[in-house]
This record gives C-alpha cells, sequence and structure tokens, in this order.
C-alpha cells in the first residue's frame, strides 16, 4: 500500500512539474497572460477571487487533517463515546461573519468592473465595427470606413474599438481570451463590448457557444497594429479595385472560374454589405483558411474541392458546380493573391 | 421467511411483482437499476468524449456525432443518472427515517417512476432513429430550433415525460413528510436527510414547472409552426435561456442538497457524535435553496444583460458561499473530538470535503462576473460542474450506497473492492477535472469536438483522457462488487454500523415492507441513539400491536407511462406524416383509460392481520 502511494505521489508531482513547464498556456491564446485592458481587468479579479478562496480552502483542509490526525477511533477504545456536542454559538458565528466579510471583498471590485466594462457611453468618439457570427465564420464591417472583411478583425494598439455584435443565424460568443472576456453574439439584439489591446500581434479568438458541428472550427484572429499602420490598413481596404487583372495568367483563369461558378453569389471581392459568405478581399493576407487550416495553396485547394470534409456543416457545401483540381488550383492561385495592403498579420508580428 | 419466499419466486413473478409494486422500497430499487443503467450509459458517453480528446484534431467520432455525445451525456447524467438514482435513495430512506410504511401516495411513486424510465428510454431511442439531439443539454433554443432532423424532439418529449415523473416524486415526498412522520418525529427532531429531501423537493416543486413551460414552447416551436424562439417572425432566444437556467440553477440544488443530508448523518454516526449544530445546518439548506432561486442569471452573464442585473445575480451568487461554509465547517466540528470509523462509505464522506470544496471555490471565483467573462462556457466551468455534481452528488451516491446497501438489500457491500473503487476514482477524478481548470484559462472553450495543434493544450487533455480511465475503472469494481455481494456478501444485523437514526431501527435488514410492525415513539434528535445510550436498544412503540393497513400493487402506473411513451412518438413524428396523429391520440387515449379506470375502481387496499405479525416477530 505504501509503496503504490508512493507511485501516486510521484505522478501527482510529476504532472505539477509538466503543467508548470508549460507555463500558462500558449502566449496570445491564454487568459493568463493578459495583453488588454478587458483581461487585465477580468485577470486581477481572478487572482483576487483566486486568493481569498485558497484561504478558505487552507482553512478548511488544515482543520480536515487535523480532525483526522487526532479523532481516528484509537485501539484499545473501541466502546469510547464522545461528548454529544450540540453546537457553539461563538464558532458558529465566526464561520458566517468571516466569509461575509470574504464575500463583500470580493464583490466590491466585481460589481464596479461590471460597470465601468460594460459602459459604452463613449462609443461615438472612438472606432466602431460591426461583429456578425455566422456558422461558421466571422463577418467585420468597418461601416465608418465603408468596407468590410472577414476572419481577421485588424484593430490598431492602444485604442478603445467598439464592437456591435450580432448573429446571424444561431447565438455565437466573441472571445479573444489574451485581449478580453466574452460576449455572446446573440441573434435577438445587438450586443455591444469594447476591446482595447496593450500590444501588438495577432491574437487567436474563438466562439464559446454552442453553434453546430463546426462549433470548434470558428476560429477568428484579432491582428493588433500600430495606429499608424491601422491608419495605411484603413486606407489600402478602401482602395482595393476588385475589378483589378491579377498579374500572372494563372490567377486571371482563377478570376474568371471565380465568376463562372458562382462564387460571387455570396462571397464578396472589394466593399459589399452582402454576407453570406466571408468576404475575400485581403484573403491572401488570411493568417488561416476557413478559420483553422494553414494558409498554403494545398490547404485551399482541398477546401474548395470539399468543404464538408473540412468543416462539417458549412454552408458552402454544395453551393456551387463541383470543380476539377485544376479548376480549384487556379482559383487559389487567384485567392491568395489579393493582397491589397502592406499591412498584414507577418508585419504585426506573425501568428505565434 | 420473506428471503425463502424470493428465493422459489420464477423470474416471471419477480417481474410482475417489480412492474406492479407501490412499496417504496421496491420502487427504490427500481430507481436505482434505472439510474444505474443511464449512468454507465452516460459514463460511456464520456469515455467517448474523453477519447475524441486525447490528442489534438483527433477524429475518432465525426462532428456532429460529438455534439450527440455531449449533449446526451449531460441530459442522461442530470436528468436519468443523477436524480433518478437520489430519487431511489430518498424512496429508499425517508419513509424509514420519519418512521412511516410507506410514502403518502404510494400508486404516485410508482407512476413517477415508470414515467421517468420511459421518458428516459424515449430519449434514449432517438440514438436508433436518426439521431441523437445535438444542440447541448441546454438546448439553447437558436441551435435547438435550428437542429435539423429529429433529435431535439426525443430531447423534448423524453424530459416532459420524465420531468412530470420527477415533480410527482417531490409532492409525494412533501405530503408525506408533512404527514406521515412518526409519533414524537417533530421536524426539529428529522435526520439531514429527510430535511434534504423535504427541502429539495421544495426545489423540484417550484423549479420544474419552468422547465416543463419551456419544453412545451420549444415543442409548439419544432413540431407545431409557433415562434417563441423564431426572431423573424418576434420571437425571442434569451426568454429559453432564462426560463431554462430559473429550472436549471434550483436542478443544481435538488442534485447536491440530499447529498448534503446524507454526509450529515454519516459523519455523525462514523464520528458517533451528534451532528454539530443541527439547527444551523438546517436553515442554512433552506437557505441555499432559497438562494439558489436568486441566482440563474449567473449562467447568462455573457448574455448582455446589462450590469445592473450582472451585479446583483454576482453578489446573490456569492452569498451562496456562506451558508454553504457554515455546513461545511459543521461537518467538520461533528467529527472534531470525535471517534472516526473509516469504511468505504464513509471514505467517500472523506473524499467529499476537499472535493466539493474546491467545487464551491470555482464556483465563487465564476460568481464574480467580471471574471466570469473568462472562464464562461469553457473547460474552467467544466472542471467547476464536475468538481460540484461528480465531487459532491456522485461521491454523495456512492456513499449512500455503501451506507444503506444493508437497509436496502440485506447485505454488506465488499469493504476491499469498495476502498479500491473509492480511491481509484477519486485519484482519476482529480486528474481528470484538476487540469482542466487550467486547460479552460488557457483558451480551450467547452463543447470543442476538435482543439487545434500547437496550442499548448495536448498535455493537460491527455492527463484528463487518463483520469477517465480510472474512473471507469472504478466503477467496473463497483458493478462488480454487487454482483460479489448479490452471490457471497455478508447478511448484516439491521443496526451494522451503531446507527442513530429510524433506518437502522428496524427488525430487520431489509426491513419488513410494512417497514415498523409498531410505529416507534421518538423522543429526540437521534432516536435510536437515545434508547441505546439509556440501555434500551431498541425503540419504544408509539401504539399496541394491530392490523396493519397497505395499500395493493397496480399495473395502471406501468400501462399509463407506456401511454405517454407511445403518444410521445405521435408528437415526434405527426410532423413527417398524419398517419403519426394515431399513436399521438392513441397513446393519450390509452394513459386516459387508465386514469378512468383508477378513478373508478374502488381499491381499498389490504390489511396485515395483527396475528401474522405477532408470527414474523417470533
Amino acid at each position: 500500500m505504501k509503496g503504490w502511494m508512493g507511485k501516486i505521489k510521484a505522478l501527482a508531482l510529476l504532472s505539477s512539474l509538466a503543467l508548470f513547464l508549460s507555463g500558462c498556456g500558449k502566449d496570445n491564446l491564454t487568459a493568463l497572460v493578459p495583453k488588454g485592458y478587458g483581461s487585465e481587468v477580468s485577470f486581477n479579479l481572478i487572482i483576487l477571487t483566486t486568493v481569498v478562496m485558497t484561504f478558505v480552502f487552507l482553512a478548511v483542509i488544515i482543520t480536515y487533517v487535523i480532525v483526522l490526525l487526532r479523532f481516528r477511533k484509537k485501539k484499545g477504545q473501541e466502546d469510547f463515546i464522545p461528548k454529544q456536542v450540540e453546537g457553539n454559538q461563538t464558532l458558529e458565528t465566526i464561520w458566517t461573519v468571516i466569509p461575509i466579510i470574504l464575500v463583500i471583498i470580493m464583490a466590491v471590485p466585481t460589481v464596479i468592473h461590471s460597470f465601468t466594462l460594460s459602459d459604452t457611453s463613449e462609443a461615438d468618439e472612438h472606432i466602431n465595427i460591426d461583429v456578425t457570427g455566422n456558422q461558421y465564420w466571422w463577418h467585420f464591417d468597418y461601416k465608418d470606413e465603408g468596407f468590410q472583411t472577414s476572419q481577421d478583425l485588424y484593430i490598431p494598439q492602444g485604442e478603445r474599438v467598439y464592437l456591435n455584435m450580432i448573429a446571424s443565424d444561431v447565438t455565437h460568443s466573441f472571445w479573444v481570451p489574451s485581449i478580453s472576456g466574452k460576449m455572446d453574439v446573440n441573434v435577438d439584439n445587438e450586443n455591444t463590448m469594447y476591446i482595447e489591446a496593450y500590444e501588438e500581434g495577432v491574437y487567436w479568438g474563438k466562439c464559446a457557444e454552442l453553434c453546430g458541428p463546426s462549433h470548434s472550427l470558428m476560429d477568428f484572429k484579432v491582428i493588433v497594429v500600430s495606429p499608424e499602420e491601422y491608419d495605411q490598413w484603413i486606407a489600402d481596404m478602401k482602395d482595393v479595385d476588385p475589378e483589378a487583372e491579377p498579374e500572372s495568367a494563372v490567377a486571371q483563369e482563377g478570376k474568371e472560374l471565380f465568376e463562372e461558378n458562382n462564387c460571387m453569389g455570396c462571397h464578396a471581392i472589394g466593399s459589399s454589405p452582402a454576407q453570406v459568405g466571408p468576404n475575400l478581399t485581403n484573403f491572401g493576407d488570411r493568417t488561416k483558411f476557413a478559420g483553422f487550416l494553414d494558409p498554403t495553396k494545398e490547404n485551399l485547394v482541398d477546401w474548395i474541392m470539399d468543404p464538408e470534409s473540412i468543416k462539417p456543416g458549412n454552408k458552402m457545401t454544395g453551393n456551387y458546380p463541383d470543380l476539377s483540381e485544376d479548376e480549384a488550383d487556379k482559383i487559389a492561385e487567384y485567392l491568395m493573391q489579393l493582397q491589397p495592403s502592406e499591412v498584414t498579420p507577418d508585419s504585426a508580428g506573425g501568428l505565434k | 421467511m420473506s428471503v425463502t419466499a424470493t428465493q422459489k419466486r420464477s423470474v416471471g413473478a419477480v417481474l410482475w411483482d417489480y412492474l406492479t409494486t407501490i412499496d417504496h422500497k421496491k420502487i427504490a430499487h427500481l430507481y436505482l437499476i434505472g439510474g444505474g443503467f443511464f449512468f454507465i450509459l452516460g459514463g460511456l458517453e464520456a469515455v467517448i468524449i474523453r477519447i475524441q480528446l486525447i490528442k489534438p484534431e483527433n477524429d475518432f467520432i465525426s462532428a456532429g456525432f460529438y455534439n450527440e455525445m455531449i449533449t446526451m451525456h449531460g441530459t442522461t447524467m442530470i436528468f436519468l443518472a443523477a436524480m433518478p438514482i437520489l430519487l431511489g435513495l430518498m424512496n429508499a430512506i425517508m419513509p424509514l427515517q420519519i418512521g412511516a410504511r410507506d410514502v403518502s401516495f404510494p400508486f404516485l411513486n410508482s407512476l413517477g417512476f415508470w414515467l421517468f424510465m420511459f421518458g428516459g428510454l424515449l430519449l434514449n431511442c432517438s440514438w436508433f432513429l436518426g439521431g441523437a439531439p445535438d444542440a447541448g443539454w441546454t438546448s439553447y433554443a437558436s441551435l435547438a430550433i435550428d437542429s435539423p432532423g429529429h433529435g431535439v424532439d426525443f430531447y423534448v418529449a423524453g424530459l416532459q415525460i420524465a420531468g412530470a415523473g420527477t415533480l410527482m416524486g417531490g409532492i409525494n415526498f412533501l405530503a408525506t413528510i408533512v404527514n406521515m412522520r412518526a409519533p414524537g418525529m417533530t421536524y426539529m427532531r428529522m435526520p439531514l436527510f429527510a430535511w434534504a429531501t423535504f427541502i429539495t423537493s421544495v426545489l423540484i416543486l417550484f423549479a420544474f414547472p419552468a422547465l416543463t413551460v419551456n419544453l412545451f414552447l420549444l415543442m409548439f416551436d419544432r413540431m407545431f409552426g409557433s415562434a417563441f424562439f423564431d426572431v423573424a417572425l418576434g420571437g425571442n432566444t434569451i426568454i429559453w435561456q432564462h426560463l431554462f437556467w430559473i429550472f436549471g440553477h434550483p436542478e443544481v440544488y435538488i442534485l447536491i442538497l440530499p447529498l448534503f443530508g446524507l454526509f450529515s448523518d454519516v459523519f455523525s454516526t462514523f464520528s458517533k457524535k451528534r451532528l454539530f449544530g443541527y439547527t444551523a445546518m438546517v436553515f442554512a439548506t433552506m437557505l441555499i435553496a432559497f438562494l439558489g432561486f436568486m441566482v440563474w442569471a449567473h449562467h447568462m452573464f455573457t448574455v448582455g444583460l446589462g450590469p445592473v442585473a450582472n451585479s446583483i445575480f454576482a453578489i446573490a451568487t456569492m452569498a451562496i458561499a456562506v451558508p454553504t461554509g457554515i455546513k461545511i465547517f459543521n461537518w467538520l466540528a461533528t467529527m472534531w473530538g470525535g471517534s472516526i470509523t473509516i469504511n468505504s462509505a464513509m471514505l467517500w464522506a472523506l473524499g467529499f470535503i476537499p472535493s466539493f470544496t474546491i467545487g464551491g471555490m470555482t464556483g465563487v471565483m465564476l460568481g464574480s462576473a467580471v471574471a466570469d467573462y473568462q472562464y464562461h462556457d469553457t473547460y474552467f466551468v467544466i472542471a467547476h460542474f464536475h468538481y460540484v455534481i461528480v465531487g459532491g452528488t456522485v461521491f454523495g451516491i456512492f456513499c449512500g450506497l455503501h451506507y444503506w446497501w444493508p437497509v436496502m438489500f440485506g447485505r454488506i457491500l465488499h469493504e476491499g473492492m469498495g476502498k479500491l473503487t473509492f480511491w481509484t476514482f477519486f485519484i482519476g477524478f482529480h486528474m481528470t477535472f484538476f487540469i482542466q481548470h487550467f486547460l479552460g484559462l488557457m483558451g480551450m472553450p467547452r463543447r470543442y469536438w476538435v482543439f487545434l495543434e500547437d496550442q499548448g493544450l495536448d498535455l493537460g487533455n491527455l492527463i484528463s483522457t487518463i483520469g477517465a480511465f480510472f474512473m471507469s475503472f472504478a466503477v467496473i469494481v463497483f458493478i462488480i462488487n454487487i454482483f460479489y455481494t448479490a452471490a457471497k456478501g455478508e447478511r448484516p444485523s439491521p443496526d451494522p454500523y451503531d446507527g442513530r437514526t429510524l433506518e437502522w431501527a428496524t427488525a430487520s435488514s431489509p426491513p419488513p415492507h410494512y417497514n415498523f410492525a409498531q410505529l416507534p415513539l421518538t423522543r429526540g434528535l437521534d432516536p435510536l441513539w437515545i434508547e441505546k445510550m439509556e440501555g434500551n436498544g431498541k425503540m419504544t412503540p408509539a401504539e399496541p400491536l394491530g392490523d396493519i393497513h397497505m395499500p395493493n400493487g397496480s399495473i395502471l402506473p406501468f400501462l399509463m407511462s407506456l401511454g405517454f411513451f407511445i403518444a410521445g412518438f405521435g408528437f415526434i413524428y405527426q410532423v413527417d406524416h398524419s398517419a403519426w396523429y394515431l399513436a399521438l391520440y392513441g397513446g393519450m387515449a390509452f394513459a386516459l383509460g387508465c386514469m378512468v379506470v383508477r378513478s373508478f375502481k374502488d381499491d381499498h387496499g389490504h390489511h396485515i392481520p395483527k396475528e401474522e405479525l405477532e408470527r414474523e416477530a417470533d
């Protein structure tokens, strides 16, 4: 029995060591290394409540251990009848009042920050972006600038950005753990939240409300760039000429195939209010294809050929004629050269 | 005498006995068998989920099937495993603890069980009929309306039928405790488990109607073309969330309060001490139940209800920590100064304290709305509620089964296997769920079919899956223990643990079907203990020996439930073809017919003559 327990202890020690080595998770994904206002406020409360609760846990565990060490039935005293204590008013008052005080300590900052985080009174003075959650992709409408994009949300570092969010089909939830806590994206009403990122970089975003089979593949990214680069990016995006002919001949063929095969029925290139499918204006700069595939041509061809096997339940499947691999390859060539701006995820530090 | 009779009876006779029984102890057996079956089913679903998540981007099962798994795991464990097993324990023990011969409405008791069983079977039929529900156990309206096929329809019909059964159970227990306490058994002398049953029943009474209404709304939307949740037609999906959690949060307390009661009894018995702060424990339970109705929106902090609502619900949520803390410290104080025996039943109770305390801690942390913006819908929440529901409810169920097995089945579970079950389950449980707190904070949302490669989540998920295998092993050992005990188990005396309460004061183990030949006279808290301390050794009868009036068994509850089961299929499939209205109306008419028979056929029960009681006593 002893050796067995020893092995368990060793295992526990090993796993906690492994946990320590893996640290607090992946940079720019984990909520444990906050890099934005919302995540910092939440993190502070996570720490505060953890500390208070650890104190309570220790109080319980120390008493528990003492009880188990001191009050086990002893050999030779099998017939011992302990004193039948009814209670103790002083003790019971102590373990009622102390928790009340601890609750107050945690409740006050919770209430204060509930208000600060949901304060949208200054939204008009800041950047506003309309966000639409769809099965299984994200649409971002820079309505003040008059253009749209999808999947990669560009924001300037150090500035508050207000997101006005609604879902087109079922409820989703917008979560960029390193920058901010999440907010649901409802079908009923527009929810507004603001985010503010402290550092430039590419941040992982996740859908956090079950929305169908490909819920776990509904990733997006937030690209935080310097305010100057942001202005540059805005200008580049507004300047896009959707009719521009691609340079290479293959891409030109791809453009024709794109037009012939009904792709444009759902996917806009250039500004368009339509949002049946993701806007592809800067598709060549995407951090990932289809939300989670590495941005290689092979992946894109696979995706165009058979989206259902890659992202079950997506709305693209079956809405366009069957394509040969050669055709898909040309379309991919066309899409991957849609790079209207010098400001890209790579220039922001790249996806870690 | 009863034992030899059992051995001689044919399988058919036993089956008929159980189909028609209205004896609370046999209904308890049925609940334990039914709930145990679904617990194993839900456990298998859990293992499949964990295998899928053993490594990144795994393709063990498909995305759609995975969503069916998580939905059915949650729904099965809560509605078809945990609650029925608890109803089974309450049925087996509560009437004994208050010195009653049965519950107030034995017929209703049987009907409640069969409704649960048929509801659960209906829900699980979906596996074979085109796919199980896949919108999560919470079945949020926008996704539930969007879900193709009949899966969600099975969810609606199955839970509606099973829920009606639970509601009947709750009402029945309330009536029983109000009316059928033995002479001298005042409210403030009831064991904590009886108190917890009472308060849990109040929760069931007030919480389940919210679920019933919600399920009806969803049923009308999916099957009869209404638009309660269709935004395009002026509906609102947030209503579903509110109604679901107005039911759903009290449901959490329905799952844990009975075990709080049980643990109070167990700590007291195995420490040989009176429960510390009895009055405070009773009122803390009531306060938890009351506050349990005031906190539902903490499941909705990220919905966008605004800072006022979030603040109010955050404070109310944290406030629940106070009465819960009182209970934990009172349990510790009960053991303090005692003479503690550690056997397999007590091990589960001792394992509960640190496990549940962690679950309670993370509960308070989740209650802080601002921090919850990070925790919400991640593996942190998964970890939290498994610490509460497994560390509290499942530990409690195992504790209750080991503790009361002699009362329920007349045998003692094998101690060595009991301890092996505990240790493997305890280790596996912490391995599976502790690491999930960190997975959540490291960016893993819940209900993810796959997690991507290179996100720092691989090791945590692997450890978690290994833990799940430990728990599976523990459950297998427990099942072996049950069969071993049934075949070779030790036959205990009616009071093997030096008990304090009336379930240990019966004439035999298991008790005769009328429980007490003469109702016992209760002279204070822990009535049996009082008599032992005063040297009497057994309860003083409160009445002279006389004929006992007992109700007759009936097949009608089974038939009524069968009618609703058939009607359930009718409701689900009438959308496809109007011929299914035949099943709908046929099933309903059959159930109604049974009710008419029940109403107009006089059944005065039977009497057990005094002479027979005297014979058995000898």
